[in-house]
């Protein structure tokens, strides 16, 4: 019996290899801040991600704490930021997006657990002043009470 | 000039190549998706004079420094204020035409006159810890759940859905257009018997 041709296997590798890379659009961001995010059960998914703007915050993580201290921080994209930023940010990001999705854009708020409310107010404050209503505070699926412990 | 072919490059590591870099994608993404509260900010101009609300009418949750629960003047702890939530809003203690004729709850005077006039009331310190104001966002959601849930099934009893599993289907890419369109109007109706009246104050700065 004729052996079978495997020359076709790399071919059929290669076309994995383009479904991975167009599947995982990752705006992989390196997370520069400490973000273990609180639990809650109430929760709806955040499925459409070219609809999402993410504000990241926390305390820097150990690796940047010599140069940015220890008090809770923003990070937009790839660097730390301060509330003024925010509104830039977001006026950026939805001057970015294609004209129909203007108006959808939601904010995902991925925040650690033991940051201080007022930094979250300060935020919240700036998204108002753009008009970008829509915020999702991004949790884990879980029972509300382990926030408390 | 004879010209002789050029030696054949040997394909057969092609595959092994291939594999590496499907497996170097493999591992450094995730195709995650994530989950959180949804939440609505109201817009930045206020209105000019913001309507009197009697006092019956406004549930007060106040979160300290210490994380400590102050809820309509009264110290509670956090389990409870799913319960109190759900009393407060499902009340119905309104005569006439501010009478409520779907609520189930205790139709006490002092308490809320109907769900559309109930206002939620939440505060928090600049120092409260992020994570239990979410935990104290999620007991007020749970509360507005459980009631648009008991409506959803009472007003639509056919369907077998509670109004967050119908709102789950809604928001679904996959479910059908057809079915999108018949349940879109039904959760509307739920969400006017209940609305989420949260409004937010500026928080406090004790020292």
């Amino acid at each position: 019996m004729p052996a079978i041709s495997t020359a076709s296997l790399p071919d059929i590798v290669f076309m994995l290899l383009f479904f991975f890379m167009v599947a995982t659009v990752m705006r992989d961001s390196t997370l520069m801040v400490a973000n273990t995010l609180p639990a809650a059960d109430q929760v709806q998914k955040l499925d459409k991600k070219d609809r999402v703007m993410y504000i990241y915050a926390g305390k820097p993580s150990d690796r940047y704490q010599d140069k940015f201290g220890t008090q809770p921080k923003i990070q937009l994209n790839d660097k730390f930021a301060t509330v003024a930023d925010v509104g830039a940010f977001i006026l950026a990001e939805r001057a970015s997006k294609r004209q129909e999705l203007q108006n959808v854009l939601t904010t995902a708020l991925k925040v650690d657990g033991e940051t201080n409310m007022g930094l979250i107010t300060d935020i919240k404050q700036e998204l108002r002043k753009v008009n970008a209503l829509k915020i999702n505070y991004t949790t884990r699926n879980g029972d509300y009470m382990q926030n408390l412990k | 000039m004879a010209k002789r072919s050029a030696p054949e490059v040997n394909a057969g590591s092609m595959a092994d190549i291939a594999f590496l870099l499907l497996i170097f994608f493999l591992v450094t993404t995730t195709i995650e998706t994530d989950s959180g509260l949804n939440r609505k900010l109201p817009p930045m101009e206020d209105v000019v004079d913001p309507p009197i609300i009697k006092e019956r009418n406004i549930f007060t949750v106040v979160v300290n420094k210490n994380n400590d629960l102050l809820v309509e003047e009264k110290p509670m702890d956090i389990s409870e204020l799913r319960e109190a939530a759900v009393a407060f809003l499902d009340n119905g203690g309104g005569k006439g035409e501010d009478a409520c004729d779907f609520c189930q709850g205790a139709r006490d005077k002092a308490s809320s006159d109907n769900p559309e006039k109930a206002v939620i009331s939440l505060k928090n310190d600049r120092e409260t810890d992020y994570k239990v104001y979410i935990a104290v966002q999620n007991e007020l959601v749970a509360a507005y759940n459980v009631l648009r849930n008991r409506e959803f099934a009472r007003l639509n009893p056919n369907l077998g859905l509670s109004f967050v599993e119908a709102d789950r289907r809604y928001s679904d890419p996959r479910t059908s257009t057809s079915e999108k369109e018949a349940l879109k109007p039904k959760l509307a109706e739920v969400k006017l018997l209940f609305p989420q009246k949260l409004s937010e104050a500026e928080p406090s700065k004790t020292n």
